[in-house]
């Protein structure tokens, strides 16, 4: 693909990524997968894929291994058994990282040292334009439409210290679109997020996928990201507990008699699948 | 300045100099990673390379680098496994580093309290030519570096695990700014001395980051102050006969005091001329509480 590209991917760029993925099975594969810190196990046996195109959401209790399965396909953390493969490639000698884009629970403590959200947003460029070359103009637009993408252009020049809490997140989401990857990969975007922010959270991800990018998110809760997923993914006790459609729609913990139980509220012990039991069941 | 006909004058304020710049173009990323007391650490570690030098009748400068980068490789191997013990092993390492410093340097042929006190604290005075080109060529390298890869530093410093997945070699970088951490830690303990080191490279950071909004304004603003506090620790050391390590660092300290203040004062200002807005309303109707 196209480096000059702006993020705003053109017609024509989205078509390239759709006749490649023609050929490319899948975009993330987990087969087998055990994971473990040590010695003891927290993923056992997990299989699963992302299609091209797709949006899967991996959901599950606080503990179930969740955010420990999207760190391992991301590479941060090593896997014990099983195999992963990122674009058909094994994760092990997969080297076209900027074709994935992280975006991570939160900000980096800060350390104190300023930086602008300009400055944050330009360091998901790096992936591109690699580190012995200096930013051209395509990056600095590339930077621009990230942050348009996200309704913070305005912002460009301020510490990212005087963002809310939602707007540092959405300033994540747009370090990982200036990258312009093919996948991007958010490890529970929505935690503590501001509706204005998860709106347009909502906006920027469904931009995404609408040209063709395959998302998997980890998520507690899917608020206004729901019309989004493909199929969800509900991680218990470490292994799979179901694969399928999303669970029920929104409207369903509005019902009067929904006893709004959320899955950190669940008895770790209540049968196979402690996260969202609730919605399942309504399947 | 008649001070500047003497030879040994000129030497130590260009040695001054290049160290008032490098040192703080790579304390900025220490700061910003949580590690601004790493300096002062490899300092300890960079004594026993001084005292192997002087055992071996070598430059202790050459040694102090190599020991000192080795040391610096070394922690950050510890760092990168992450374990809470890299904390009890930094200390072993460091006080290590000093104790072999001090053994060895006792028995070498050049054992006087005097030559210990020159690494210790600084001494300018006595920096000879081949020193101060050796300083010129590595202060120059580091300088280089820091600067050439700011946004890759940037990435690691700011988020090493966002940086990993990116695909940059996250731990050649580490490796970059360890080695480079040594280097400047010894070519400065000409300067301030190896027990004062880790204040020009935190110092300038601190006072810089009071008042600037980006990291690249924060770089270019501490880098100004620390060459700004060099110079004339050189210049007041020589005029009031202090040591210049020390009057370079209580300089340092006293435009971050002036800057904090000053900020302080601004924004003060600044609050009575334009008061905050009022409070927005609550998205609900509130009822009298009688």
């Amino acid at each position: 693909m196209s480096v000059e590209n702006s993020n705003t991917r053109s017609v024509e760029s989205s078509n390239t990524r759709n006749a490649e993925s023609g050929n490319t099975p899948s975009v993330v594969t987990v087969r087998h997968a055990a994971v473990g810190y040590d010695g003891r196990e927290i993923l056992h046996d997990v299989s699963f894929e992302v299609g091209a195109g797709e949006v899967v959401a991996i959901l599950g209790a606080n503990g179930s291994g969740k955010s420990t399965l999207i760190r391992t396909i991301l590479g941060l953390t090593p896997l014990t058994r099983g195999e992963i493969d990122l674009f058909g490639t094994p994760q092990r000698r997969f080297r076209d990282w900027a074709r994935v884009g992280y975006v991570p629970q939160r900000l980096g403590a800060g350390s104190g040292v300023p930086a602008t959200v300009g400055e944050i947003v330009a360091s998901g460029r790096l992936a591109r334009r690699g580190i012995f070359r200096m930013s051209r103009a395509a990056d600095r637009t590339a930077v621009r439409d990230a942050l348009t993408d996200v309704g913070l252009l305005d912002r460009i020049n301020d510490p990212v210290t005087t963002l809310s809490g939602g707007q540092q997140q959405r300033t994540l989401i747009a370090r990982a679109l200036a990258g312009q990857p093919d996948l991007l990969v958010l490890d529970e975007p929505t935690a503590g997020v501001d509706a204005a922010s998860q709106e347009a959270f909502a906006a920027a991800l469904s931009r995404f996928q609408s040209t063709g990018g395959a998302i998997l998110l980890v998520a507690h809760e899917l608020g206004p990201l729901r019309p989004l997923i493909d199929r969800a993914v509900v991680v218990h006790e470490g292994r799979i507990a179901h694969v399928g459609p999303p669970p029920e729609p929104a409207g369903h913990h509005a019902e009067p008699d929904h006893d709004h139980v959320h899955p950190h509220a669940v008895p770790q012990a209540t049968g196979i699948c402690v996260a969202p039991t609730d919605r399942i069941a309504a399947n | 300045m008649d001070l500047f006909q003497y030879d040994f004058m000129m030497r130590a304020l260009m040695g001054a100099l290049i160290i008032g710049l490098a040192a703080p173009a790579l304390g900025i990323y220490l700061v910003q990673r949580r590690l601004s007391l790493i300096g002062d650490g490899i300092g300890h570690v960079a004594l026993t390379g001084v005292g192997v030098g002087l055992l071996l009748n070598q430059s202790p400068v050459i040694s102090a680098v190599i020991v000192a980068a080795i040391g610096a490789v070394g922690v950050e191997l510890i760092r990168e496994r992450g374990r809470t013990s890299g904390d009890l092993a930094l200390a072993l390492l460091f006080y290590g580093g000093i104790a072999g410093g001090v053994v060895l340097v006792a028995l070498s042929d050049d054992a006087s309290s005097n030559s210990l006190v020159q690494y210790l604290f600084g001494s300018l005075i006595t920096t000879s030519p081949e020193d101060i080109a050796v300083i010129a060529v590595l202060g120059a390298a580091v300088l280089i570096a820091m600067l050439a890869f700011r946004p890759a530093l940037f990435a690691v410093c700011n988020d090493e695990e966002y940086a990993r997945v990116s695909g940059l070699p996250v731990r050649a970088l580490n490796i970059l700014m360890a080695v480079t951490t040594a280097v400047t830690v010894t070519i400065a303990m000409r300067t301030v001395g190896l027990l004062l080191v880790s204040a020009l490279m935190v110092i300038p950071v601190a006072a810089a980051q009071q008042v600037t909004r980006g990291f690249r304004t924060t770089m270019a603003a501490a880098m100004a102050i620390g060459l700004v506090a060099a110079g004339a620790g050189v210049v007041v050391s020589a005029e009031a006969d202090t040591p210049p390590g020390a009057t370079t660092v209580i300089l340092a300290l006293a435009v971050f005091v002036a800057i904090t203040v000053g900020a302080a004062g601004w924004r003060v200002v600044r609050r009575r001329v334009h008061p905050p807005h009022e409070v927005e309303p609550p998205d609900v109707v509130l009822q009298e509480v009688r």
